[in-house]
């Protein structure tokens, strides 16, 4: 299957992409690891003009450590995400989330950046990092600017960043030390893509939760952070109780659509609830 | 299409470099079989679900139908022709031993999968093998041979370095 034609051209650095999207933003397009967006050109559902192969841009490789935590290149391919020593060690959640994207192969080629960008209600990653409380470097014409992840999505496949910008690294705090965390999903049994994904960290203190995040994915239009389960959580001990409440407060912390039958609340429900569950028994 | 510039794109194939002028939207799995010739890499379901057209680029194992092949310019590409050297690929020992493939049509995709767990996991428990196959659909589910199989290249692989271990201490 062929896509449309289109023009090819390869940076060597975030200047040239910027200045290359600046030309014509509304019909060049940045391709990285190119699993989202080849399958939707060969569809046929997005056309492109021109696209700006960014794979050759060392600015936005490799990982390294940042201010306590870790500065990820956008182009950072899932599986160099999941087997990182520096991501194992600071950030494990982000490490499982990427261990269980699509299959191996896609792994080898999709990037962080390119999964953030192309906002997928039902990729993984926002999930962790939504979790993770991760902040994101974005690169304009003359100007850099910095976002919070939670600002990030707006819509399905529709995020803050403007035509002419190009999101370059992903700033991800170092998890609290002996804080417990889990990536949960419930992949679709043909596409693999999670109907839901529940990320979530617990730091446990003297029997009580001190601090903890809870994200989903999948599941909503955007992904979401449970804030009032969060809520229900903090400062109590880290019970079954405690979660069962917590985990009832789920859905209500985000927007789900079609759920008149109440399915994705209940898919909410018992996925947080296991989630805390599998974090309560040292499991995550 | 005439009205398309056409870009060059070098790439090493199993081996040996091929050099060819292609429109930017040709993808790799494209210029294997049209451009280089080689027909062994098969085309399943072009969405990038099935993974019959995983080959290794620059040693990973990846799905050909969604990488351009300018994406993979200067690479080295292992397609299923470049596995054999002098004797049977140990995976394709393996397969033959065990008949991982009834109709043979995932069947270049799954050796080439398998050979990709098998550099990066040298002892693969049943379950990492199951979940490395996740990415490649066998359309006659003939799964359990593809693992048995799987497992015996490991054995072959294990084999063949002691045996090439007892040489070297001999000399």
């Amino acid at each position: 299957m062929y896509t449309a034609p289109f023009d090819y051209r390869r940076a060597h650095d975030t200047q040239e992409v910027v200045t290359w999207l600046q030309e014509d933003p509304d019909n060049t397009k940045i391709i990285a690891g190119g699993h989202s967006l080849l399958p939707l050109m060969k569809l046929r559902l997005a056309s492109v003009a021109r696209l700006v192969d960014i794979s050759q841009v060392a600015e936005l490789q490799g990982i390294r450590e940042d201010m306590g935590g870790l500065r990820i290149g956008a182009f950072t391919r899932h599986a160099q995400l999941a087997k990182d020593p520096a991501v194992r060690e600071a950030a494990p959640l982000l490490a499982s989330a990427a261990a269980v994207i699509g299959d191996m192969q896609v792994r080898n080629r999709g990037t962080i950046g390119g999964s953030l960008c192309h906002a997928d209600p039902a990729a993984d990653l926002p999930a962790a990092l939504l979790a993770l409380n991760a902040e994101l470097v974005i690169a304009g014409p003359g100007t850099e600017r910095r976002e919070s992840l939670d600002a990030f999505f707006l819509a399905p496949f529709i995020t803050t960043l403007a035509a002419d910008e190009v999101l370059t690294a992903i700033v991800v705090p170092r998890m609290v030390p002996g804080a417990k965390s889990t990536y949960l999903k419930r992949p679709h049994p043909a596409s693999g893509y999670p109907v839901i994904g529940v990320a979530a960290w617990v730091s446990v203190s003297g029997g009580r939760v001190e601090d903890c995040r809870i994200a989903l994915t999948g599941i909503g239009p955007v992904p979401f952070r449970a804030a009032r389960s969060e809520q229900v959580l903090t400062g109590r001990a880290f019970s079954r109780e405690a979660i069962a409440e917590a985990a009832r407060e789920a859905a209500g912390s985000g927007t789900l659509e079609d759920d008149e039958d109440g399915y994705k609340s209940q898919l909410c429900q018992v996925y947080v609830s296991r989630a805390l569950g599998d974090i309560a028994q040292g499991a995550g | 299409m005439e009205d398309s510039r056409v870009v060059p794109v070098t790439l090493t194939v199993n081996g040996k470099a091929i050099a060819r002028e292609v429109e930017p939207r040709t993808l790799l799995v494209h210029f294997l079989r049209d451009d280089a010739g080689l027909t062994g890499t098969h085309v399943g379901c072009d969405t990038s679900q099935c993974g019959v057209c995983t080959v290794l680029l620059n040693g990973e194992a990846v799905k050909s139908c969604t990488v351009l092949a300018v994406q993979a310019d200067g690479a080295d590409v292992l397609t299923i022709e470049g596995m054999e050297e002098e004797i049977l690929h140990p995976v394709q020992q393996g397969f033959w031993e065990k008949h991982g493939l009834q109709c043979g049509f995932c069947t270049p995709g799954a050796m080439l999968t398998a050979s990709y767990l098998l550099s990066t996991h040298p002892h693969p428990s049943e379950q990492e093998i199951r979940e490395s196959l996740d990415g490649l659909l066998c359309r006659c589910t003939g799964y359990e041979t593809i693992v048995r199989s799987v497992q015996r290249a490991q054995e072959i692989m294990d084999e063949r370095r002691e045996s090439a271990d007892r040489e070297t201490r001999a000399i």
